[in-house]
């Protein structure tokens, strides 16, 4: 499933349980009910809630471990050891992009199933450097900062043409900052 | 406790007051609607219903940006202050300058947008204002700055003269707050909610401007003296800590609508209590530390903020879910509640928070933000809490205050109209947003790419009907103020 559809469903879900609740409650407005039965209500009301802040809990709980434990974020302070590393340098309003390694000029090509390390910075303003996938979607995405590099660590699975964006507002061409570059499979064994 | 009366006589408005009310009321309203249309403006031109050219259109950004959320503060601070002052003593001074800053801060910010063509958004991200690339002018940015300089002074003159009343009541913030209840002995029955919120609103949003006014100063500095740079990482730290707090502290300060009002219509009372105080004493700590949520792709962040930020986001998810929907529910469930305007507005307010609050805990998650942060998924998620949240609990306030006058909330046919359409206006606008954003459809370009296309027509459409229900709602609201301020000699009307 593509991870923003899993995102949206998970959304859609909490979204609806939240409706629903509101809609049940609204329904059952108009049917007043007397002293003692509100009463019984009361202490039923305060049961649910403490049975609703232990399912809350339990499920913050358990997404905080499950989306940190392994940290998605890569080490910034040190090496990556990654095979490729592309220097990204952001601009109003363009992007410059080159493979270490890989002659001047020549057009970015990435490679498939091993990381590449993209080390990102602007020289002048904030810029959002994100990588949309041939999908269209967001494949990651990290800040260009003046005077910080960013690094991401992405292992590419399909090969294909991906489209650099500037996802933080940068002034007039904020828009139309873009570039692309190609990943392939690797060759040879 | 809350009392049941529906129109008590120390919510009466007087003369100074009630003129006073009324220009908050009115300007907020009229604001409203043309922040509104340019929103509108914004949504077609994307959709490429409208040609907007880009420059225009980074300025019309700027604008709603600036000019929603500068509207949002002052009429909140409006239900704050109307509220509060029935419990300590306000100065009619200080609610009147901070409308007068207010004023000249709005003008300085309509005259840095559309004379000096400024057009770094409302978050002035440190350094784009001083790389305009020949767009504006240094003096542009000077004067945007100055006039958020000025609303931030007008704020704090408020927080300052309702801190000094709290004080004077309870003896300090912690005992306004509540703290002296939170482990034990026998909470005063008496004791408001709306100086509960009031004083967490106070101590968080003070701190937000303050840190506003730091980063505003050495933005302006660096301005005149260019060779005085600043850090960009501790400017963005800085403007996040501001704005997050500063647009937070509208809901803070709307929910006062809600404890108060609700139980008029559900004729039930909504008793303060220990799990209340705690939420709100976590509240305040929690509003003032989860910003770095809005820099969680700043890799260079410290990875202890990053992790800070995503869960205090969830950690702010349990005042909101188990205090205020659900005391508001608990409230109305099984009640005899008299539907009229204000009473929907308010119920519509509580599932704005809590349904718009579900996104925003989402993309709060580092994993979820590296695919939503800076899409659409964003403006999805707040504007589904300011626009189904935050609006209706001052509206709501307004509708309230327009009936006191007969004695009776406004309930007409138009408005019964009216309500459906802002409700489905706002959940079309709001959902084409989110939509967008699990396509990764990005935020704040000018132009959009031909397959994001049909989002942008979906949340033009809701956009339209919004803004419909809203010239609706702020020409009724005005004509019943200026109504009652006409009639201001009659008896006030006791429910």
């Amino acid at each position: 499933m593509i991870f923003q559809n899993f995102i949206w469903a998970i959304t859609l879900t909490g979204m609806g349980l939240v409706t629903f609740g509101f809609i049940y409650i609204i329904a059952q407005v108009g049917h007043p009910l007397g002293a003692d039965v509100l009463d019984r209500s009361g202490r039923r009301t305060s049961i649910a809630r403490r049975w609703l802040f232990a399912a809350l809990l339990t499920l913050f709980a358990g997404l905080t471990w499950a989306t940190l434990h392994s940290f998605p974020i890569p080490q910034q302070n040190e090496p990556l050891a990654a095979a490729q590393i592309v220097d990204v340098t952001g601009r109003q309003w363009s992007w410059q992009m080159s493979l270490q390694g890989q002659a001047p000029g020549s057009a970015l090509q990435l490679q498939t199933g091993s990381p590449v390390e993209f080390r990102v910075t602007s020289a002048d303003v904030n810029h959002g450097f994100a990588i949309y996938a041939p999908d269209g979607r967001i494949a990651i995405q990290t800040q260009a900062m003046p005077g910080f590099t960013n690094k991401i660590l992405y292992t590419f699975t399909a090969p294909g043409k991906y489209k650099v964006m500037c996802l933080e507002y940068c002034g007039l061409g904020h828009a139309p900052m873009t570039t692309a570059f190609d990943v392939v499979a690797p060759t040879g064994g | 406790m809350t009392a049941l009366t529906m129109y008590p006589q120390d919510e009466k408005l007087t003369g100074g007051e009630r003129t006073a009310f009324n220009l908050y009321i009115i300007s907020a309203v009229t604001l409203f609607v043309l922040m509104m249309l340019i929103g509108v403006i914004m949504r077609m031109a994307q959709g490429t219903w409208l040609n907007v050219a880009p420059d225009m259109f980074y300025r019309l950004l700027s604008m709603h940006g600036a000019g929603m959320v500068g509207t949002m503060g002052m009429v909140t601070t409006a239900v704050m202050w109307f509220f509060l002052r029935k419990y300590v003593t306000l100065h009619l001074w200080a609610f009147v300058a901070n409308f007068v800053l207010f004023l000249l801060g709005a003008l300085s910010i309509i005259g840095a947008i559309f004379v000096g063509h400024y057009a770094a958004l409302w978050t002035f991200l440190y350094p784009l204002p001083v790389h305009p690339m020949g767009l504006w002018t240094p003096g542009a940015a000077a004067l945007f700055m100055i006039g958020y300089l000025l609303i931030g002074v007008g704020m704090l003159l408020f927080y300052l003269d309702a801190a000094a009343g709290i004080i004077r009541k309870y003896g300090n913030l912690g005992r306004g707050l509540g703290l002296q209840w939170l482990f034990g002995g026998t909470i005063d029955p008496n004791h408001p909610k709306a100086v509960v919120a009031s004083t967490m609103v106070i101590i968080a949003n003070s701190l937000g401007i303050l840190a506003g006014a730091v980063v505003l100063a050495m933005c302006l500095i660096n301005i005149v003296y260019p060779d005085m740079a600043m850090n960009a990482l501790v400017a963005k730290n800085l403007i996040y800590w501001f704005g997050h707090m500063y647009i937070n502290a509208t809901i803070y300060m709307g929910v006062m609508a809600v404890y108060e009002l609700l139980p008029r219509y559900s004729g039930r009372p909504y008793p303060i209590t220990r799990p209340f105080l705690w939420s709100w004493a976590a509240s305040c700590v929690f509003v003032i530390i989860v910003f770095p949520h809005h820099l969680l792709m700043d890799y260079a962040e410290p990875r202890w903020l990053a992790i800070t930020g995503q869960i205090v986001s969830y950690g702010a998810g349990f005042p909101v879910f188990l205090i205020s929907a659900w005391g508001a529910l608990t409230n109305i469930h099984r009640s005899g509640m008299r539907w009229a305007m204000p009473s929907r507005l308010l119920i519509l307010s509580m599932f704005g928070w809590a349904a718009g609050i579900v996104p925003a805990i989402v993309d709060g998650t580092i994993r979820v933000n590296e695919v939503m942060h800076n899409t659409q998924w964003v403006p999805g998620h707040f504007h589904f809490y300011l626009l189904l949240g935050v609006l209706p609990m001052a509206l709501a306030l307004m509708y309230h205050v327009v009936g006191s006058l007969r004695s009776a909330p406004r309930d007409s046919g138009a408005d019964r109209l009216g309500f459906p359409i802002f409700l489905l206006g706002g959940l079309i606008f709001t959902m084409a947003f989110l939509d967008a954003g699990r396509m990764s459809v990005a935020r704040r370009m000018a132009t959009h790419l031909p397959q994001w296309l049909p989002t942008d027509h979906a949340g033009a459409i809701g956009a339209l009907l919004v803004l419909l229900a809203m010239i609706y709602f702020a020409l009724r609201i005005s004509a019943g103020l200026l109504r009652a301020s006409a009639d201001a000699g009659t008896a006030h009307a006791a429910g």
